[in-house]
């Protein structure tokens, strides 16, 4: 567990709303575990950053939040990405994309000219 | 539109905190039961996976509180809390919090104070539309000195310059005027100061009528009949504010007049003084209207919109200039024209005291914010465990800082509210008591001056704050915690910062001392000038022969001679005599002299000399020395007039070498031809106006009648003791011989000196006491500073002590250890005032900005105030008994 990176400031959205979009709605713990998964393990999602996250896309309302009971018959909150949370969502892939697309130009192996 | 909907869900968060907050708990439970499922289904025993659970998700309250602030206004609350806590810090030590606010309500509510003067009285535009296109135009005597200060101008110019000018919407002229105002209905009589306008004055400077009508042009003719316009506040006062006055009569220097008009409230040009105006030609004879030669008037014009100033003040000094050429010869004519804007020409006069008066405000606040530094570096010293404590626990350096400058930015805030008041009641105080202010009246706070002491409040407080915050908040944890145990030698880095902060206050001070000391000691030469005549026990009366009742010489000297008389009979007169000026009492106006036994002058050569009128007694009861010659005599009157006296200046700028007694002046003192008069004395010289440099004057026989020359009288009564019980006795006696001659201005010759430098007499005493509050603080700061240091150093000084040391030794280790920082501040700031007060040498008097005595009683005084206030800690220190001292650890 030590060795797993921390997740970077900002990415964390992203991935929450893409997991959202692929998986469906989610509760907080089933988020954190899906996306240390998807990450093959190289991920640690640190609660103290999930829920001030989660928290902002609520209010920015690209998510919702309603109580329901989990897999293991426990009660949990779940969220659920919302129409603007989708367009949110793609906006942010194709800016994504765009900016690694520009990074790996810079970092590519010099090419002989 | 998502930020705003997203402030709004955090506006409803922050107000439903605590739902949210239990809501979030049962989430991040029901997260630790999954996680304690999965251990357990794990095989591990319940305990262990809850344990485990539970360092997974890291700590609830930690998950919380993240939360918690990416919901609300996580600055707000902190913002609340830094509040709550410096409140309670500050009111867990009231007596360092009430000085505090004290110092800062002190220096922020002086500076408010003279903003808000400055702001009112300079900086606002004149209540007049486009009030930057007025001008005042003054004469100018000789076109190669620009740089010399305007003249009058003369009533034929103007109506020149008015038809031969393109670039000026409009131009007035007026002048000041007086009329003898009498009772109607058993009020008593008054003199007003009145102004005689030209008809277009008002419409030049923009003013509407609050009643009625002002002049046109068909009321400012010789033969017109007589109107006059009232100031708003003569006619409240007088008239009650009654509008039935308006095409009512009023009896001025026995002549009836018709009110037409009444000014509006705001009209205060050229100051309150004036109460009521009647148009140019009315007011002023025939000559004086047409003369080019007569220099005694005001000119204010108005450019037309888009006119380059600098263009149409050349258009009309080629005008001038013209005039010049074609006129010149007879009379004394100007070559050209300067024009100033109207509100410099207003305010000029008080712009550098005013500003000198801003700067040493400014200087104190200075103080002031350093004194609040330095008590506040002391606090924070004790308080560096505690910063040490809390940054151990996480805070970070930020918000220590934020913390601390919230104390002072609180402290300077109960001062800022404090200082308002403080201003308010001191702007109030400096209206009512400087009387020369010009626009005092339109002295009020606005949103300028409101914004401005908010402005300097905040920045007083960080500026106090942020150096003492970043001070004790810096270096590593551990020496702050370690410090505590054992203070030995420690915070030196602390006090060398209290140190520096001690110099520049002691610097700063310094400066204030020196200007305060210099201003102060041309106040008091100024108050001590010596104005040649006596001025302990004289009283002062002013009256005006005017009207019908006193338009033949022999009424005016008949008036004259049997006041002279009776008051002299008056028990408890010592002497009585009438002149038009007293000394001291300002420059009146003056004649142009030709001497018929000198050979004549070039042409364009003019000599002017000021006037006076005098009773045979005059000169005796003001003692006046008569250096040669004599004084009139009781014949030399009426016709029997062509005597002059003179004063020494004239006989030194005119007779060089020369015997001047039986030698003639001429002037057209009785007719414009001008007349012979015989020198028959010469006395000592008397200023016109303390510190102003003598100028020639010559006196005439105020008993030879002449109506306008010789009715503007002042009664000079001497007593062997308390002249003022004489003031109502003489009044009582001057209505006894005319019920409708109103008096003005009973007063003594030490009143009149006061009036004439009330204006320096302000700045010295405004900035003497700025000087001597910034002396106070620097003392009490060199104390806090000294005790605290000893304080500090009692371990050591315990050791030192154990070890042999005298007391004497000790003693004077504190006393050099104080005065190090005090001397350092005394040398830069006499350096600094070398600067400095050449800027202020101008309004200086009989004293030069480098006044060695000034320079050296401020340095005893900051010596003897600095050791005063290091000899108690350093007493103290040598006071210490080692054995407790070592113990006290």
């Amino acid at each position: 567990m030590g060795n797993r990176n921390e997740v970077w400031l900002g990415t964390l959205a992203l991935m929450v709303l893409r997991t959202l979009a692929t998986m469906g709605p989610q509760h907080g713990y089933g988020l954190a575990r899906r996306i240390e998964q998807i990450s093959g393990d190289r991920l640690s999602v640190n609660y103290g950053t999930l829920y001030p996250a989660l928290l902002k896309l609520e209010q920015d309302g690209s998510i919702r939040s309603e109580w329901g009971i989990s897999d293991t018959n426990r009660r949990a909150k779940f969220y659920k990405l919302t129409a603007a949370g989708r367009k949110h969502l793609e906006r942010e892939t194709r800016d994504w994309h765009e900016t690694t697309a520009i990074l790996a130009r810079f970092l590519a192996p010099a090419r002989e000219a | 539109m998502r930020t705003l909907r997203g402030w709004g869900k955090r506006l409803r968060a922050w107000f439903a905190d605590e739902n949210r907050d239990r809501d979030l708990g049962e989430e991040l439970e029901s997260v630790i039961q999954m996680h304690t499922d999965e251990y357990l289904s794990a095989g591990m025993t319940r305990d262990e996976a809850r344990r485990r659970a539970l360092i997974e998700v890291g700590g609830v309250e930690q998950v919380r509180q993240a939360a918690r602030d990416g919901r609300g206004f996580p600055w707000l609350e902190g913002l609340a809390r830094d509040f709550k806590y410096a409140l309670r810090t500050l009111l867990r030590t009231p007596g360092f919090s009430l000085v505090a606010i004290a110092v800062m309500a002190i220096g922020i509510g002086a500076s408010v104070a003279l903003f808000t003067v400055v702001r009112s009285v300079l900086l606002r535009p004149l209540p007049f539309p486009h009030s930057e296109r007025l001008v005042a135009i003054y004469s100018q005597r000789d076109r190669s000195k620009p740089d010399a200060l305007g003249d009058y101008n003369s009533s034929g110019d103007f109506y020149d310059w008015q038809k031969a000018s393109h670039r000026y919407e409009q131009m007035a002229i007026w002048r000041w005027s007086g009329y003898n105002m009498s009772g109607t209905g058993g009020e008593l009589p008054e003199f007003l100061n009145a102004g005689t306008c030209s008809w277009n004055l008002f419409a030049t400077l923009g003013a509407n009528p609050a009643l009625g009508r002002f002049f046109n042009e068909d009321d400012d003719h010789a033969g017109a009949g007589r109107v006059v316009v009232l100031s708003w506040s003569f006619f409240q006062r007088r008239f009650n504010g009654d509008p039935a006055t308006l095409g009512k009569t009023v009896r001025l220097n026995s002549q009836d007049y018709t009110v037409i008009g009444v000014l509006p409230p705001g009209f205060q040009y050229p100051n309150p003084k004036i109460q009521l105006w009647v148009p140019w030609q009315v007011g002023e004879s025939q000559i004086t209207v047409s003369s080019h030669y007569i220099h005694i008037a005001h000119v204010v014009a108005r450019l037309k919109a888009g006119a380059s100033p600098s263009a149409a003040l050349q258009e009309l000094s080629a005008v001038q200039y013209g005039l010049y050429i074609r006129l010149r010869g007879p009379g004394p004519m100007e070559q050209g024209v300067i024009a100033i804007p109207l509100l410099e020409d207003i305010v000029g006069n008080v712009k550098k005291p005013l500003y000198v008066l801003l700067a040493a405000v400014v200087c104190l606040l200075l103080i002031a914010c350093l004194n609040l530094s330095n008590l506040l570096v002391a606090r924070s010293a004790a308080r560096r465990r505690e910063m040490a404590i809390r940054s151990a626990l996480g805070s970070r350096r930020l918000s220590l800082v934020r913390q601390q400058l919230t104390e002072s930015v609180l402290i300077c805030l109960s001062g800022g509210a404090l200082g308002l008041l403080l201003a308010a009641g001191a702007t109030e105080w400096l209206i009512r008591h400087w009387t020369e202010l010009p626009r005092g009246h339109d002295v009020r706070p606005d949103g300028l001056a409101v914004g401005f002491s908010l402005g300097i409040t905040l920045l007083a407080g960080v500026l106090a704050g942020l150096l003492p915050a970043i001070s004790s908040t810096g270096g590593t944890i551990l020496t702050g915690l370690q410090e505590g145990s054992r203070g030995i030698g420690g915070s030196v880095g602390r006090a060398s910062l209290r140190k520096a902060l001690l110099t520049a206050e002691v610097g700063l001070t310094v400066v204030l001392l020196i200007a305060a000391g210099l201003l102060f000691k041309s106040f008091l030469r100024l108050r001590a000038v010596d104005l040649g005549c006596t001025t302990k026990n004289v009283l002062t009366f002013n009256y005006f022969l005017r009207g019908d009742q006193y338009s033949k010489p022999e009424q005016i000297a008949g008036f004259d001679t049997q006041l002279l008389e009776r008051v002299r009979h008056l028990p408890g007169v010592q002497a009585a005599g009438l002149t038009n000026v007293v000394p001291g009492d300002g420059y009146y106006g003056n004649y142009e002299v030709w001497i018929p036994e000198h050979p004549a002058e070039a042409p364009g050569e003019h000599h002017f000399v000021a006037f006076r009128t005098a009773d045979p007694g005059y000169f005796s009861a003001m003692g006046i020395p008569i250096l040669r010659g004599r004084s009139f005599s009781d014949d030399e009157r009426l016709e029997h007039d062509k005597f002059v006296i003179i004063n020494q200046e004239l006989v030194r700028q005119y007779f060089p070498g020369e015997d001047p007694l039986g030698k003639h002046l001429r002037v057209q003192w009785r007719t414009p031809q001008g007349e012979n008069y015989e020198i028959i004395g010469v006395i000592a010289n008397t200023p016109y106006e303390p510190g102003k440099p003598a100028v020639s004057m010559m006196w005439f026989p105020i008993l030879s009648g002449i109506p306008g020359n010789s009715g503007d009288s002042v009664l000079v009564v001497r007593s062997g003791k308390d002249v003022a019980s004489l003031a109502l006795p003489i009044q009582k006696l001057i209505a006894s011989l005319d019920a409708n001659l109103p008096v003005k201005n009973v007063l003594t010759m030490e009143q009149i000196v006061g009036e004439s430098t009330a204006n320096s007499s302000f700045s010295a005493t405004l900035v003497l006491s700025f000087a001597g509050i910034s002396l106070l603080l620097a003392t009490v700061g060199l104390y806090g500073v000294l005790t605290y240091l000893v304080t500090q150093r009692t371990g050591e000084i315990g050791i030192r002590m154990a070890l042999g040391a005298k007391r004497e030794r000790v003693l004077r280790l504190v006393l050099i250890d104080g005065l190090r920082p005090a001397l350092l501040g005394l040398v830069l700031g006499i350096a600094a005032s070398v600067g400095v007060t050449r800027l202020i040498g101008s309004v200086l008097y009989g004293t030069t900005p480098l006044d060695a005595s000034v320079f050296l009683s401020v340095i005893a005084t900051l010596l003897v105030s600095a050791t005063g206030a290091c000899l108690l800690p350093a007493w103290r220190a040598a006071r210490i008994d080692p054995m407790c001292a070592l113990r006290a650890e």
